[in-house]
């Protein structure tokens, strides 16, 4: 429906000058097109008292509370063309977000993914390993994070084997076939940060089975919560995974299921990249200003892709800090940042009562 | 296994598990103490000399709740309470009372305990297992002046006690006690109420409650003190957090567009100085609660107005009408509704049991008489002048406490 120009541009290529014109113009033109297609959508707006039309830099696109996709049903499209509905994962009990797919976002979503995994790991399909499930997308309608996680990322690989069995063990006859058919060819591994660590790293570990992936690209993400609960940083993460299978590219990702496909790569050095799909600004909690290079504050995401659900500028509940624009060591352009963990909930005083939550 | 007026008092769950901080250790002993008069003379003697120890205290100047709560006790505030209550002449505690102290306002305990004492009671102080320095301050200025001879026999009547979670404990409790005080909310008291009480014995609920304030515009524009009313409202609110059962979460403005319009700018600009003057300290996931409960209600409501303000300190939702359903959104920590009408009588629509504290600016208390009291709301139990939404009374959330915990002896 919109111009979609933007997907041959360079993806790491430009930098903030030439990269803002048609960015600010795209993320405008999504802006007005939700006003006009989503209700609540355009209720917010309105209520901000912010015309659409006149948003002339990315700082003052209005950003969502992520938690909103918790507590609505937000799309932009006829509900009769949604073809996927994704959910965050979530733990029973717990509301999860609900994104509503369109054929049009879905595809650009695939595009973007592709875009800016090509820059860490070639264009051509590899073998592929991934350290989950394949019980985790067996109904294709409602896709988990982790779900359309897999398969996203499944589009590079071209012989794909699922490393864990349906009660979460290493499969170890699959693998060593695999990798037996694969020998001395690169191979992507993929998984969920939490599950390669909890049921690839530690069966390895603890069965003493070493299996060479030294030719071997992991790409990981969805967070560090479980593992900072369990005091393992991403330095350690990275040294034990190599220790037991010798991969020695690691890459970790930052997104989010509310934007797919516009994700955040690490590169070499460490850092989180914007692509030329998405931007990053951190603001200050204390009256959303933008933050300063250096400065922790809370993380807002943009992203060109959702056009199906007004989700293209999002308030997150993560802290990080901007490390800086079109100068990191990598050579790629954009900004770059990290992570640098989950806001925790607000200790509240008051006579509203936590007796449940304190005495459990 | 003891028996007490043919009912079964479960034993007493093994010692360990109850912390005691200031008192009586023999809980059993209890149900058999003499119940006391309404402010009894040792017991006004034994507060007026707590009071000495806590407005001394080397700590109050961090914590003035502790000070308020000494201020409360003295023997002339005492005095002066008791002035409404000559007609308590044959009245006598009715026993124990067991009081469940909030988990997150420190120093509700011991005004709890200031109740059932000066309304005859032995009381059992279950106090938040949290710990607060303000719990430590308290009850070891109890546990000193109970050391003194002259309290020896007054000792008897008080237990404050810390215990984890535990339906066991709780039972035990429950069932020596005549009154069961259960602050901290609706789960706190679905929780209690698991446990079993003796068959005359009953609760004293203080369940999630939503508080508003009402504004005269035209006579709020007249007052010279707008800052000591900011002040007073920030007590009312930010103290704590805007989470308090008595914080008003809807400011009811009453008068034209153009004066409301004019009085607001006043109002919160001077509030947004009393908040910098005071420190007082935004938590990031409190910016984000904020603004998303904003979102939350440009959603669910039609019309409404979400004004630009210069930081997240005060967060401003204007509304065109008055939804039923405001008591359910409590986002604390400065979130406000507002609403705007030539008359007060639109509270009425939405006015329901939830509604505690009602505070008002530019009314006078003969105004709001008549306009709220026998006309039939289902709620509000308080009307109280801004600034004192939190401040403590013997009658609370409609009940007086002191005629609700002690028993009337009839005699023709």
């Amino acid at each position: 429906m919109i111009d979609n120009s933007f997907l041959t541009k360079p993806v790491f290529g430009l930098d903030s000058t030439s990269k803002s014109e048609f960015f600010i113009e795209r993320l405008r033109l999504l802006s007005l097109h939700h006003y006009k297609s989503c209700n609540s959508y355009k209720k917010l707006l309105d209520a901000i008292n912010v015309n659409p039309e006149e948003i002339s830099d990315s700082s003052s696109i209005p950003f969502l509370p992520v938690s909103l996709f918790k507590q609505y049903d937000l799309m932009s499209i006829d509900s009769d063309d949604v073809i996927k509905t994704m959910t965050s994962s979530g733990t029973t009990g717990q509301q999860v977000s609900k994104i509503y797919l369109d054929r049009n976002t879905a595809l650009l979503q695939t595009k973007a993914l592709t875009k800016i995994l090509e820059s860490f790991i070639g264009s051509s399909r590899l073998p592929m390993i991934i350290i989950d499930s394949s019980s985790v997308i067996k109904d294709r309608s409602m896709f988990s994070a982790r779900g359309a996680g897999i398969l996203g990322f499944s589009i590079f690989g071209r012989d794909k084997v699922y490393a864990l069995d349906e009660n979460m063990e290493l499969d170890i006859e699959a693998l060593e076939f695999f990798l037996k058919k694969h020998i001395g060819k690169k191979i992507l591994l993929f998984g969920f940060t939490f599950m390669i660590w909890q049921h690839f790293y530690k069966l390895l570990k603890e069965n003493d089975y070493y299996i060479d992936l030294s030719k071997g690209v992991l790409i990981h993400g969805g967070g560090w919560k479980k593992l900072e609960n369990q005091s393992v940083s991403q330095g350690k993460f990275k040294e034990e995974i190599k220790a037991v299978c010798g991969v020695e590219e690691i890459f970790d990702y930052y997104g989010m299921v509310e934007q797919t496909g516009s994700i955040y790569m690490e590169c070499e050095f460490g850092h989180l990249h914007a692509s030329i799909f998405s931007d990053v600004i951190i603001r200050r909690s204390i009256d959303f200003s933008v933050a300063e290079i250096g400065e922790e504050g809370i993380i807002q995401v943009l992203s060109m892709i959702p056009e199906s659900y007004p989700g293209h500028s999002l308030l997150t509940e993560d802290k990080g800090i901007l490390l800086g624009e079109d100068n990191c060591p990598c050579q790629r352009k954009g900004k770059f940042f990290k992570v640098t963990g989950r806001i925790k909930n607000a200790e509240i005083r008051g006579c509203s009562d936590t007796y449940a939550t304190n005495f459990n | 296994m003891q028996k007490l007026e043919g009912v079964v008092i479960p034993m007493q769950p093994t010692s360990i598990s109850i912390q005691l901080l200031a008192g009586n250790e023999n809980y059993d002993e209890m149900p058999h103490l003499k119940p006391l008069v309404p402010f009894d003379d040792t017991v006004i003697s034994f507060f007026d000399e707590l009071s000495m120890i806590l407005m001394k205290h080397p700590q109050g100047r961090d914590f003035p709740d502790v000070i308020t709560f000494g201020f409360f006790i003295r023997k002339a505030n005492i005095k002066r309470q008791m002035k409404s209550y000559t007609c308590l002449r044959s009245n006598v505690g009715r026993g124990v009372s067991f009081h469940i102290a909030p988990s997150n306002v420190p120093i509700n305990f011991a005004f709890s305990l200031a109740v059932g004492l000066l309304s005859g009671n032995a009381c059992i102080v279950r106090v938040s297992s949290k710990s607060f320095p303000q719990t430590d301050i308290v009850s070891d200025a109890i546990s000193s002046v109970l050391e003194k001879s002259k309290f020896s026999d007054l000792k008897r009547y008080i237990s404050i006690v810390r215990y984890q979670r535990n339906n066991e404990i709780n039972n035990f409790f429950s069932s020596l006690c005549d009154i069961r005080v259960i602050w901290g909310g609706d789960n706190t008291i679905s929780e209690l109420r698991k446990s079993p009480l003796p068959p005359r014995s009953f609760d004293i609920t203080f369940a999630d409650r939503y508080s508003f304030c009402i504004i005269k515009a035209e006579e709020y524009l007249d007052m010279q003190n707008k800052k000591k009313i900011a002040i007073d409202f920030y007590n009312d609110t930010y103290l704590f957090d805007q989470n308090a059962c008595s914080s008003p979460r809807l400011i009811y403005w009453v008068g034209s567009a153009k004066l409301v319009s004019q009085a607001k700018e006043f109002f919160w600009s001077f509030l947004h100085e009393a908040l910098i003057d005071k420190k007082y300290k935004l938590q990031s996931m409190t910016a984000i609660n904020k603004y998303t409960a904003s979102c939350q209600s440009a959603l669910d409501y039609n019309n409404v107005e979400i004004p630009k303000v210069l930081d997240n300190l005060i967060s401003r939702i204007e509304l065109k009408n008055l939804p039923e359903d405001l008591p359910e959104r409590t986002c604390g920590g400065g979130s406000y509704f507002e609403y705007t009408d030539d008359e007060p009588d639109k509270l009425f629509d939405i006015v329901s049991r939830k509604f505690q504290t009602l505070t008002y600016i530019g009314y006078t208390r003969s105004e709001l008489n008549s306009l709220f009291i026998g006309k039939g709301a289902l709620g509000i139990d308080r009307i109280v002048p801004c600034g004192k939404a939190a401040e403590f009374s013997l009658i609370w959330d409609g009940y007086d406490l002191i005629s609700h915990m002690s028993r009337v002896v009839s005699i023709d």
